[in-house]
């Protein structure tokens, strides 16, 4: 009976939003640059490629939100999956012999992943929340442990998978459906999920609330150690999830497998949008930084321009770009 | 004798609100000068700006009777005029001696001159009595000590006129005793002092002269010995009541929640306390008595010891379980711990039950319609819906911090600070609210500094000093002069207890 004076929640008008529009931009921009530079860019060898390559480390960024939204931080992610994919060729070599040559190993070594994954950020999880300690420190911490494990595994070497099992496996990174690889359909799948669990359940705007101020989150009797925890713990499934993808690719691990994947996957979910201090995250911003990072690689590779040996240079000067663009935003 | 600080006529206004209005007060060289009143009469602002803190809005500040304007409080401190602020001003990574002499570093040619800092340092610790080495990481000394610290800051300047804002609310009585030494002895030497204490034992002991402040007027001054305690509590409250609450409101029979021999660590020491159906029961005591931290440790936001039965069933320490049975608190602390500043309205509303509206994805369109609701049952006035609740006004926080705490409808609320920092209309809205809570049934704790709301609000009050419950006042006796005695540890047989 009572009017309400306060006028319904309009359809978000439709405004120049840097924040949200600077990413998408700029990707445009460098698929135009991709374009103009060599006709070969868009070809679908091309694409497949690039996307698939992103993949591996499109699926760690998405966790990655996760966390970062939350306020966290996990540079442990790259040592994980080196560790984890020694440990997974390790497991699946050791039981070829009793199990013989067939989708049953590669299953179990599946599983190995999935939950070494699991266990790792369980354990990253636990040691910010229930230890106190910051997450900088932490992850830093289990990043030189698993480095140093998979160096040991490989006993300074290379850990390579059986020659039978590589053949059984090779498909799940190499094949796909209706000409789209499985690395693509996995990474969109996990993206599209990422998307709906942050926008739209309550496990994702409890992680946004932690992270724009935990006392609040607290006082609000969200289970703030358990949502932190759980972050961690969906990242390292994820770099498990990565892992699958990315031992049936070369079929080897060593020290120097997933070198760095933790700043690219930190640096995409920054360009993203994502607030390195928490508090908002963006899935399909961290989509548009991945792609950003691998297409600039790819586009180097493609032209004779610039050296591709700038890669490095060329990504690090849109990270800082990114971040300043997205201050003015706020400040504006 | 001409004053060596003083404000003729001074006014301070925040925004439309006049909170000093055309004071004159007058503070000499040689005396040691209190000045009273209770929370929100204006002490605060009126030593801010005697500290050059904040300009007056009105009027002029005189500095040995000639009207000075400090730029910021480096130029007043520069005069001799040094201020001790009651949230300590300390780095606390750094060590006493580097705290001390911050921004002011002994040198020798182009160093730092260690030896002399921490011998300066050391010195003044030990006559202040701290028991602290200059080494000592701020971080890692004691609440007394700290405040101990920065008076030693103060003195190791050469302080004319020292302003001090309740400088003992965290000391014990002997540490006290050994800073009423340290301001003899710097009143012996000619400095001029101003302190506030909500202990009128205290003013009594130390002061020469007494300023009675109310509602930004000075309503008496005088020699320390015209007054006594009694006539300093008189004129600190002797106020007419308004009409702005509605009529009281006694709870029944049935007791909701009842708490017994709570200790929280350092803040709270064996407080217990019962809770009626539909009552709306006050807590008083000063700032720092404990009042936040009991409630807090009641419904589990806090580590305690002690019982707490809510429904006559035990309840645990934890603040989801407690929401999950009926028991919400509403934090005195609207930015850092009740609302995102950041985030949206909606979002803020349905964050401590978001799990009634995922399904599991949650449905927005449930949630914007408990916001559609939540406006019109609170009257919170937004310009836009979806714009940021930091942009919204303190008194439409408020209300929408109460809209959400409601939203998980609760049996017993706890309201911690109702209406500070509240315009007065605003303020009326909320008691309304408030009694509909107690009306429809439900039964509501109200925390509050200010005197008139408890007395407004509340038909029992329980009054906290120092950690303890001083004593319960009902019916007729709860009145500003009673809960004041209690709050200061004047009445009551419990009042040595700290």
């Amino acid at each position: 009976m009572s009017t309400t004076t306060t006028t319904p929640a309009r359809s978000r008008a439709w405004m120049p939003d840097l924040h949200v529009l600077g990413p998408i931009l700029a990707l445009v921009a460098l698929v135009l640059i991709g374009i103009a530079l060599n006709p070969n860019f868009l070809s679908v060898a091309n694409l497949t490629n690039v996307l698939a390559r992103s993949a591996f480390i499109g699926i760690i960024a998405v966790g990655m939100t996760f966390v970062i939204a939350a306020g966290g931080l996990d540079l442990s992610v790259g040592s994980m999956a080196a560790f984890i994919a020694g440990l997974t060729i390790l497991a699946m070599n050791t039981i070829l012999p009793s199990m013989g040559a067939g989708i049953a190993v590669i299953g179990v070594g599946v599983l190995i992943a999935l939950a070494a994954g699991l266990i790792a950020g369980a354990i990253n999880g636990l040691l910010v929340t229930r230890a106190g300690i910051e997450a900088f420190i932490v992850t830093l911490g289990t990043m030189g442990i698993y480095r140093s494990l998979v160096t040991w595994l490989a006993d300074g070497g290379t850990l390579s998978l059986d020659f039978a099992l590589r053949e059984i496996y090779r498909p799940v990174y190499y094949g796909g459906v209706a000409g789209v690889s499985w690395p693509i359909i996995v990474f969109a799948l996990v993206a599209i999920a990422g998307e709906v669990v942050m926008r739209h359940t309550a496990f994702g705007r409890h992680c946004a609330a932690i992270g724009s101020n935990e006392t609040v989150a607290r006082y609000s009797t969200v289970a703030v150690n358990r949502v932190k925890t759980l972050t961690y713990v969906l990242l390292g499934l994820l770099v498990g999830v990565a892992v699958v993808m990315y031992v049936p690719r070369l079929g080897s691990a060593s020290a120097a497998t997933g070198l760095l994947w933790e700043l690219e996957a930190i640096a995409a979910v920054i360009i993203g949008g994502t607030v390195l201090k928490g508090g908002f995250g963006r899935v399909w911003g961290t989509v548009v930084g991945v792609l950003i990072l691998s297409l600039i690689g790819n586009i180097l590779n493609l032209t004779d321009m610039v050296s591709p040996y700038l890669n490095g240079a060329i990504q690090g000067v849109i990270i800082i770009l990114a971040v300043v663009l997205q201050r003015k935003g706020t400040a504006g | 004798m001409t004053a060596a600080l003083a404000l003729h006529g001074v006014s301070k206004a925040f925004g439309p609100i006049e909170v000093l209005h055309g004071v004159d007060f007058a503070l000499h060289p040689g005396e040691v000068h209190a000045l009273i009143g209770e929370n929100g009469a204006g002490k605060s602002t009126m030593m801010k700006i005697l500290g050059g803190y904040i300009p007056a809005t009105g009027g002029e500040v005189r500095l040995d009777g000639k009207a000075v304007r400090f730029a910021s409080s480096d130029a007043a401190e520069t005069a001799g005029v040094v201020m001790i602020h009651q949230e300590f001003n300390l780095a606390e990574y750094l060590s006493v001696e580097q705290n001390v002499f911050l921004g002011r570093e002994l040198r020798r040619g182009w160093l730092l001159d260690h030896r002399a800092m921490q011998a300066r340092t050391s010195e003044l610790m030990d006559t202040l009595e701290a028991g602290v080495a200059p080494t000592a990481r701020v971080s890692r000394i004691s609440v007394p000590q700290k405040q101990m610290v920065e008076i030693a800051k103060a003195l190791s300047r050469d302080v004319r006129v020292l302003i001090m804002d309740e400088p003992t609310a965290v000391l014990t009585g002997a540490e006290a005793e050994v800073l009423f030494k340290q301001i003899r002895r710097l009143r012996d030497e000619g400095a001029a002092i101003l302190f506030t204490s909500h202990k009128l034992d205290e003013v009594k002991g130390i002061a020469d002269r007494v300023t009675v402040l109310r509602d930004g007027a000075v309503v008496s001054h005088g020699e320390a010995g015209e007054f006594t305690e009694d006539t300093m509590a008189t004129a600190m409250v002797g106020r007419e009541m308004s009409d702005l609450f509605p009529s009281k409101r006694a709870g029944g029979d049935e007791i909701v929640l009842e708490a017994r021999g709570i200790t929280v660590p350092g803040r709270v020491e064996d407080a217990s306390l019962t809770l009626r159906r539909g009552e709306i029961l006050g807590i008083g005591g000063l700032v720092g008595a404990g009042r936040t931290e009991l409630v807090e440790g009641i419904v589990g936001l806090r580590p305690r010891t002690g019982e707490v039965r809510l429904n006559g069933e035990a309840l645990p320490a934890d603040a989801a379980e407690a929401r999950r049975r009926g028991l919400v608190y509403l934090t005195e602390d609207r930015k850092g711990a009740g609302l995102l500043m950041e985030k949206s309205l909606r979002e803020n509303l349905t964050l401590s039950v978001l799990h009634r509206f995922a399904r599991p994805l949650i449905d927005r369109k449930a949630e914007e319609a408990a916001l559609t609701e939540a406006i019109r049952d609170y009257d919170i006035r937004a310009p836009r819906r979806d714009m940021k609740v930091g942009n919204l006004s303190g008194g439409n926080q408020q209300k929408l911090l109460l809209a959400k705490t409601m939203l998980a409808d609760p049996d017993v609320v706890v309201i911690d600070e109702p209406t500070r920092g509240i315009d007065i209309g605003t303020k009326s809205q909320i008691y309304d609210l408030i009694h509909r809570l107690a009306g429809e049934g439900r039964s509501v704790i109200v925390i509050s500094s200010e005197m008139p709301e408890l007395i407004g609000l509340a038909s029992r009050v329980y009054v906290m000093h120092a950690g303890r419950i001083a004593g319960e006042l009902a019916g007729q006796d709860v009145t500003e002069d009673r809960i004041i005695r209690l709050a200061t540890g004047l009445g009551g047989d419990r009042e040595k207890a700290a």
